[in-house]
Formats: structure tokens, C-alpha cells, sequence
């Protein structure tokens, strides 16, 4: 893959939940295998962009979307796009852990199954890749077969995690994915999504500062639904060019 | 001081209040607990007495296959085989539970995930009104409508138990589909959102997700109607024909512990053996109402396990 090729491009994004404008035209690339974060107070937007891109904002009624989305130089809200196919290239993880109320196994196997896959073995195999991929193989490696939700929120996050990774995605949108969980479980996490930065173009939003500036590479600051400013994230964090990325930043740092 | 002295007694006032309301939902507690008892005391020991004054053999009772309360056989044990009735319950039952479960998950999947608002508009209001319509409507429904084309179909009377399965079908079916709508209700939107969100197309959320996560809640919906088709009398009385027969085919009469019942309760004479039998139909009815409630119990208990 060449690396200065945009995975994901988008292009003066409007959105509107009926007539209230949540998103007032965010032009912004993705490179492939870095981490973005995407930070701003509650309500900027942040969510409602992540969906955008995985044509998540269908499901819900009312909503208008303007501008282009395109995924490796195609548009994804043309109409000639499948989006179950285009949800298998691009997972997401939420911000409650939300795992089946099936088994672990069962769990991780569902995008597998769903698409067809009848191979038990393959499926037993990636299932165990999968769950070793997003570090929680040591925890459930002897639960496998029970309920996914007698885990705790940190080893559910992961299984979910695992789901996506099982169905090899090349872009996980993540939103807040540690936001509901404590600072040991959001550490296995962070950790776990730097080494899978390899395989993954990942697309996070975080609440968390200092989360923001450990793992991703670069970050894009919203407020009030616009784009105030992207860039490395170190030179957002040292160095940011507006005022408002400053006072927001420092504001959280305290 | 005057002041305070005031609140005080107001306090305790409030204390002698509440302790009233306490002592008054006691009361009532006990009265319906006391009501539950003595229903139960009174149908199991008249039941009972079949066997202990009368001498019937259990066995016989449950296992016997003629019906002729009041006459004796050629061993001259009474005739008072309950298999006809026994099998005639179960064979309704489960066959408009069979029936009425396609339907009624088909009409909750449409309802919640396919189109809630004509749902909500046209199907819901409908299903509410059929919930309250007495049974003998339906019985008479069935008897001038299911009976008379069942006969042009198969031949015969057109009583049986084809037609009481068709009766007690539309019966149920709204019961059902009410609780198998609730089931579907109670599945959190993330476990969709999640399928979705990993390219499972909408059939296979619903058939995947929704349905398996709301199992627990459809087989209690299933439950709940097969407890009330058991329990129907009056419309099933009025189309399965009342041949106390082992049935052997379902378009021939047959009858069912609770047709039985209705039909013979005043042509009998207290403390007589065509009495106690009766009761003894009605014990094994309350004995099921029982189990079906254990049922729906542990089922619920099994699912909230799984979560
Ligand atoms: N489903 C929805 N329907 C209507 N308005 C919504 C919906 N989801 C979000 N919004 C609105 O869109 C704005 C952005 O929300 P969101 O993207 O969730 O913000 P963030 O994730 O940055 O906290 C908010 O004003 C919110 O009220
Ligand atoms: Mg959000």
C-alpha cells in the first residue's frame, strides 16, 4: 500500500438530525494504519462524524447527509454502495461494551458465521486469533463458552474488540471505547490498540486527553458540529494554532 | 415549644398512618392467600375422593379410555377413564400453540423491526381489541363459520378438534403476539446496532440477534397461550363436539377436560362418584395451570441467568 494514499476521505460533510445542523461541513483525510483522535466537549459532533463513515447515521430517521464520504477513492453514499459490505471493511466499537448476550465464542464467530462461513475449524481458529489480537485470550481462554456479559466491562470491551478483529476489517472506528472503564482496563486497552495500529487504520474518539496524546498519531479537534483544527497530534498538543484547540486542551489538562 | 410539640405528634400521626395502610394490605394479603388455599383445599380433596372413597385406581383413571361415569365395567370398576379428555387437552393445546406461534412472532417481528409506526397504528389497537373479546364470541364465530366449513371440507359433523384448534388459534394468537412483542421490545437497540454495525443485513440482526436474545421471552409468550388454551372451556365446548372418545383423528367429536367439565357440572349430585370425578378433572386442570406457571418461572429464570 502506498502510504501517502488517503483511506478515508471526506469532503464539506453536512449533516442535519432533522432541521438542527450537527455537522457544518468537515473536510478531513485518514492515512492508512495511523490513529486518529477525535476530541471536543460532549455534543461537538464527534460521534456523529465517526458514524458517518461507516453509514451508521442510516439507521436513524430524519437525517440528511451532505458532501462526500469516499473509502479508498469510492463514494460511500452512492447509491451503488452495499453497506453491509462496506460495515465488513469498516468495524466499530462502541462506547458501552455491547456484546451478545451469546457466549464469548459465539460472539467473536458472529461475523464469521453471518458471512457464511460453515469451516468449524477456521472459525475456531480465527476465533482464537482474534481474541489473542485484542489481548483477552488469557482471561476467557477458559470461558469460551460462557455468557459474554459474566465478563467484566474491561474483558466485554476487548470481546468486542475481538468481533470486529475477526472479520478483518481495515478500519476500526472506535467511540470511546475506555470511556466506561477503569484506568487498568483503559491501559490493556490503549496498549493492545497500538500494536494492532499495524494491520489497522483506527479512528478514535476519546474524551481523555492524555489518551488522545499517548496513542494516536494525529488529532482533529471539533467544536459546535466545525472542524477547528487537524494536524500530528504532537503539534496539537505543543503547539496548536487556534485559540480555542489551546483553551480546550489546556483546559483538561488543568 | 408549643411548635415542636405539634410536630411531634404529627410525626407519630404520620406513623399511625402508615401502620394502618401496613395492617390494611396485610389483611388483604392474607385474605387472598387464604381464598388461593381453601380453592385449592376444596378442588384436591373432593378430587381426591375418587380415589379414597369411591376406590377408583389412579391408574385407571388417568389411563382408562372409557368415559361412562355411572356405569360399571365388566370387572366392575366404574367406567371413568379420563384418557379421551386428558388427550383431547393436550392435542388442542399444542396443536393451536404450534399454530398460533409462527403467526404471532411473524406479527412481533413486523411490528418492531420491520415497520413500528404501522404497528403501533393499525396492528396493535387491533390486537388489543381481540385480547378483550369474550370467549363466546369466538365460540360462536367458530360454531357458525368453522364448524359448517370444516364439514364441507373433510365431511362429517365438522365438531372436533380441528375446529377447537382453529378456535382457540385466533384465541390465543393475540395473547401471544402481544407478549412476543414485549419480548422483542425488551432487546436493547445496541444488540442490533452491533450486528449491524458488522455488516449483518436486517434479516439476519433480527433472525441472529433479536429472536435468539429474545428467546426466553417468546417461549414464555408460547407458554402463556398453550396455559390459556388449556384452561379455554366455553368455545372449545362449543365446536370439539363433547364425545368423551379417545380421539383418533381431528375432525371427529372429542372433547377436552374443560368441555367435559361445563357440560356435565349440573347433571351431577354432590358427594356421588359422577361428582367426584368431575372434581377430579378439575385437579388435574389446576394441577396443570400449576405446572404451566412453574414453567413460565423458570424460564424467565433461565434467561436472566444467560444475561
Ligand atoms: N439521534 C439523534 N437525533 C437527533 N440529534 C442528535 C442525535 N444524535 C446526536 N444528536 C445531536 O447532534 C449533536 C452532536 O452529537 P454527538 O455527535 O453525539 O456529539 P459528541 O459525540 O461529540 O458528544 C448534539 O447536539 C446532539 O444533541
Ligand atoms: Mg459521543
Amino acid at each position: 500500500m502506498v502510504t501517502n494514499e488517503k483511506i478515508i476521505e471526506t469532503n464539506d460533510v453536512h449533516l442535519y438530525y432533522g432541521k438542527n445542523e450537527a455537522l457544518k461541513g468537515i473536510t478531513l483525510d485518514f492515512n492508512p494504519n495511523e490513529i486518529t483522535a477525535l476530541i471536543g466537549p460532549s455534543g461537538c459532533g464527534k460521534s456523529t462524524y465517526l458514524r458517518t463513515l461507516n453509514r451508521m447515521n442510516d439507521l436513524i430517521q430524519d437525517v440528511t447527509i451532505t458532501g462526500q464520504v469516499k473509502y479508498k477513492g469510492k463514494d460511500i453514499y452512492s447509491p451503488k454502495m452495499d453497506t453491509v459490505e462496506l460495515r465488513k471493511k469498516i468495524g466499530m466499537v462502541f462506547q458501552q461494551p455491547n456484546p451478545f448476550p451469546f457466549s464469548v465464542f459465539d460472539n467473536v464467530a458472529y461475523g464469521l458465521r453471518i458471512s457464511g462461513m460453515k469451516d468449524k475449524q477456521k472459525i475456531q481458529h480465527i476465533v482464537e486469533e482474534s481474541l489473542k489480537k485484542a489481548a483477552v485470550w488469557d482471561d476467557v481462554k477458559d470461558k469460551l463458552h460462557d455468557s459474554a456479559l459474566a465478563l467484566s466491562g474491561g474483558q466485554q470491551q476487548r470481546v468486542c474488540i475481538a468481533r470486529v478483529i475477526a472479520i478483518e476489517p481495515e478500519i476500526i472506528l472506535l467511540d470511546e471505547p475506555t470511556s466506561a472503564l477503569d484506568p487498568v482496563s483503559s491501559g490493556k486497552i490503549e496498549n493492545m490498540l497500538l500494536e494492532l495500529k499495524e494491520n489497522y487504520t483506527m479512528i478514535m474518539v476519546t474524551h481523555n486527553m492524555q489518551q488522545a496524546s499517548r496513542i494516536s498519531d494525529n488529532t482533529a479537534f471539533f467544536l459546535q458540529g466545525h472542524l477547528i483544527e487537524h494536524g500530528k497530534t504532537r503539534q496539537i498538543f505543543t503547539n496548536p494554532t487556534q485559540q480555542e484547540t489551546e483553551d480546550y486542551i489546556s483546559g483538561r489538562f488543568g | 415549644m408549643e411548635e415542636t410539640q405539634s410536630k411531634f405528634t404529627q410525626k407519630s400521626q404520620k406513623r399511625k398512618f402508615e401502620q394502618f395502610g401496613r395492617t390494611i394490605s396485610f389483611i388483604c394479603i392474607a385474605f387472598i392467600v387464604l381464598v388461593v388455599l381453601s380453592i385449592l383445599y376444596f378442588v384436591i380433596s373432593k378430587g381426591l375422593s375418587t380415589f379414597t372413597t369411591d376406590g377408583v385406581s389412579v391408574i385407571d383413571f388417568l389411563f382408562g379410555n372409557t368415559w361412562r361415569p355411572g356405569e360399571v365395567g365388566e370387572n366392575g370398576a366404574p367406567l371413568v377413564g379420563a384418557l379421551p379428555m386428558i388427550l383431547g387437552s393436550f392435542y388442542v393445546t399444542l396443536l393451536s400453540a404450534v399454530l398460533a406461534t409462527p403467526f404471532a412472532i411473524a406479527a412481533a417481528i413486523y411490528m418492531i423491526e420491520i415497520s413500528p409506526k404501522n404497528g403501533k397504528k393499525i396492528l396493535q389497537p387491533v390486537i388489543e381489541l381481540l385480547v378483550g373479546i369474550p370467549s363466546v364470541v369466538y365460540g360462536f364465530i367458530g360454531l357458525t363459520v368453522i364448524v359448517p366449513f370444516i364439514r364441507n371440507i373433510f365431511g362429517g359433523t365438522g365438531f372436533g378438534i380441528l375446529s377447537a384448534t382453529m378456535v382457540l388459534f385466533v384465541m390465543i394468537l393475540p395473547t401471544v403476539t402481544s407478549m412476543a412483542v414485549d419480548a422483542l421490545n425488551a432487546v436493547p437497540r445496541h444488540y442490533r446496532e452491533a450486528s449491524l454495525a458488522m455488516g449483518g443485513t436486517r434479516w439476519q440482526t433480527i433472525y441472529k440477534v433479536v429472536l435468539r436474545a429474545a428467546t426466553p421471552g417468546l417461549l414464555t409468550a408460547v407458554v402463556f397461550g398453550m396455559a390459556r388454551a388449556f384452561g379455554e372451556a366455553l368455545a372449545v365446548q362449543m365446536v370439539i363436539g363433547n364425545a368423551a372418545l379417545v380421539p383418533t383423528d381431528l375432525i371427529t367429536p372429542a372433547s377436552t377436560l374443560t368441555s367435559i367439565l361445563t357440560m356435565s357440572m349440573g347433571n351431577t349430585v354432590m358427594g356421588t362418584l359422577e361428582n367426584n370425578v368431575l372434581w377430579s378433572l378439575a385437579t388435574i386442570l389446576l394441577v396443570m395451570a400449576l405446572f404451566f406457571n412453574i414453567l413460565t418461572r423458570w424460564i424467565g429464570k433461565k434467561g436472566a441467568m444467560k444475561k
